[in-house]
């Protein structure tokens, strides 16, 4: 089961956007504004093909953080999180294997999905797509998003961290 | 906030870059950055804050998260990102940019800069600029794997796609028409219309799919990163949807079954007038993007279509039905070819600039806009003029007058390439309307026909 606090699931359920940001070569960080979906455990991100460079970085090194940050991609909710973890890449089926996945979080975050999934056969590539499950393994929390106080910190439960 | 900005300006998707002064520009329509680095266990981290870019100085200056110190001893990022929520839908005005640097304990001098936003360059575009990356990803996809994973459509979407089948009706409009002239001269045979129809279709698919296959050999297709749903081909090899021999085979396919209905059209009419039309329908299609004429290549793709969507398609249904050749069918078929030809024409505004990246130096890839906006009009104003002089001459019947209600419709689009020559995707709109010029003109003029046909019938 999921340990995160309270206020940050309530981030995560709204979130429009977060920022991944994974490690790239030469150990740079690399930031990508995605949508993130929460089952309650693990945090799904989803990427097409098109755009697949960082699912590249993710699988040479899955360290990852994603940022909650922008209070307009939260539904006005002014807190801020960051959520560090470990990253795995599902692409065994990029055709169909995300829709048995995280379609159905996805429909609930951002309903016009709808009408791009009926017009699959214009954007065909778009529709081949890898998810990204995370592993929280540390949460920084920041109530009221006020980042010049120190965040609150939460580390997994060790067994369900490993 | 500072910036030494002249106005504002956006990131459009651009590769990596060394930073500008236009990328502080860039930076400073964003409220905050999430600052982003490596920690020491591995794992990167990331902090929103405060910060001012100062383009003069060129450093971003960042307010200092309480009990998470900047490090100065790596690299580190900035990234701004901005969504518009459309509740109840998702959001839109996408837009990011992220800028790389050492940190000094006070300020960020970035040294790299990437981002991308959605306003200066469409989703649709930047997809297709993505296309090789998803080509990369899937190859080495297949190798971690074991196995080949490819893309996939629906079967029947494939097919829709491949042969881009909604086009048909370039071919339904002059082929009803010799039809229809035909019966309007008392000759019209039930079944030898439907196959016609049928076999001009099929020529008209194996067409496409050659065009796809010389355009993709060619590189047109891949370097066009704006194709809409009436430009830039079918795209399905270049999807890697398709392969090459599959397109052949399909072609083949397709012509086969056309020159079977055409043979067999040619024995039970006995004509060997239309044996050498389809023999010329077959050799023009072809060689408009086959070499060694490549007739789109050399702006000769217009009269191509004119000739294969006019008097070929027209005359040639004429000729089943009544075994010989007029002067009536084949002044009329000049019309649905002249606007059918404006159909490519159109549609290769959009394409112009990686038409010519190719080699492909069609019409708009030669003239001026201004004189491809001219041409528009001139040949349009011929199309009506022909319906005119038709009817003056007593060639037409009166009732093909009707035709001219559609005038409205090529203006229209005169007036659309004026204002959306330079966009793609707000042409779209244009080039839609332009088909539908086509298709109410034959349809005005079968209508026209039609009362011919009853009048006859009832007279």
């Amino acid at each position: 089961m999921g340990w995160l606090p309270e206020p940050v699931e309530r981030l995560l359920e709204v979130a429009l956007v977060g920022e991944l940001t994974v490690v790239g070569r030469n150990g740079r960080p690399i930031t990508h504004p995605l949508i993130p979906l929460y089952d309650g455990e693990h945090i799904y991100l989803h990427s097409s093909t098109l755009f697949s460079k960082k699912l590249e970085h993710i699988k040479r090194d899955p360290h990852v953080a994603l940022a909650l940050s922008d209070p307009v991609a939260m539904k006005g909710n002014p807190d801020r999180a960051t959520i560090q973890g470990t990253a795995r890449v599902i692409d065994d089926d990029p055709h169909s294997e995300w829709e048995r996945l995280i379609l159905d979080l996805w429909r609930a975050k951002e309903p016009a999905i709808n009408d791009f999934l009926k017009a699959r056969v214009a954007l065909p590539l778009f529709f081949e797509r890898a998810v990204i499950e995370i592993t929280p393994e540390r949460c920084l929390y920041w109530e009221g998003g006020d980042t010049t106080r120190p965040p609150v910190r939460t580390d997994a439960p060790r067994a369900e961290a490993a | 906030m500072t910036a030494s900005a002249t106005g504002p300006m956006r990131s459009g998707s651009v590769p990596a870059h060394e930073p500008t002064a236009a990328d502080f520009e860039r930076l400073v329509q964003y409220p905050h950055v999430v600052v982003s680095w490596v920690d020491d266990d591995g794992y990167p981290t990331s902090v929103a804050t405060s910060f001012e870019a100062d383009a003069d100085a060129f450093v971003i200056r960042l307010i200092q998260p309480t009990g998470m110190p900047i490090p100065t001893d790596r690299e580190v990022s900035v990234t701004g990102s901005h969504i518009h929520p459309q509740p109840g839908v998702g959001y839109d005005e996408r837009r990011y940019l992220q800028l790389w640097g050492r940190f000094d304990g006070t300020a960020l001098r970035p040294t790299r800069a990437w981002g991308w936003d959605e306003h200066e360059v469409p989703f649709f575009e930047y997809s297709e600029r993505s296309v090789p990356q998803s080509r990369r990803y899937l190859a080495k996809l297949s190798e971690e794997k074991g196995r080949p994973i490819k893309p996939r459509l629906a079967p029947f979407w494939l097919a829709l796609r491949t042969t881009r089948l909604p086009f048909l009706s370039a071919t339904a409009v002059p082929v009803l028409l010799g039809i229809a002239v035909a019966a309007s001269d008392g000759h019209f045979t039930w079944w030898t219309a439907l196959l016609t129809l049928i076999g001009g279709s099929l020529a008209h698919l194996g067409i496409n799919v050659t065009n796809d296959i010389f355009d993709t050999l060619s590189g047109a297709d891949e370097a066009n990163t704006t194709p809409t749903m009436y430009s830039g081909g079918s795209r399905v090899a270049v999807y890697d949807l398709v392969t090459i021999r599959g397109l052949m085979w399909t072609a083949i396919a397709l012509f086969g079954a056309a020159a079977a209905i055409g043979l067999f059209l040619v024995a039970v009419t006995g004509s060997l007038t239309l044996l050498w039309i389809g023999i010329a329908g077959i050799v023009v299609g072809v060689a408009y993007t086959a070499p060694p004429l490549k007739l789109v290549y050399r702006g000769l793709g217009e009269i191509a279509v004119a000739i294969g969507f006019g008097p070929i398609m027209l005359l040639g249904a004429y000729v089943v039905q009544t075994g010989r050749l007029a002067l009536e069918p084949l002044l009329l078929s000049f019309v649905p070819g002249i606007l059918i030809a404006l159909i490519l024409y159109v549609n290769e505004i959009p394409d112009r600039r990686s038409d010519a990246v190719a080699g492909k130096r069609t019409l708009p890839v030669r003239l001026p806009p201004a004189t491809v906006r001219t041409g528009y009009l001139v040949a349009a104003i011929v199309a009506f003029a022909i319906v005119v002089l038709g009817v003056v001459f007593g060639v037409f019947p009166w009732t093909a007058l009707i035709a001219l209600a559609a005038v409205p419709i090529a203006l229209r689009v005169h007036a659309g390439l004026k204002v959306h020559y330079d966009s793609p995707y707000t042409l779209m709109a244009v080039m839609g309307t332009n088909v539908n010029l086509n298709l109410v003109v034959g349809g005005l003029l079968l209508l026209a026909y039609l009362v011919v046909i009853v009048a006859m019938l009832i007279g």
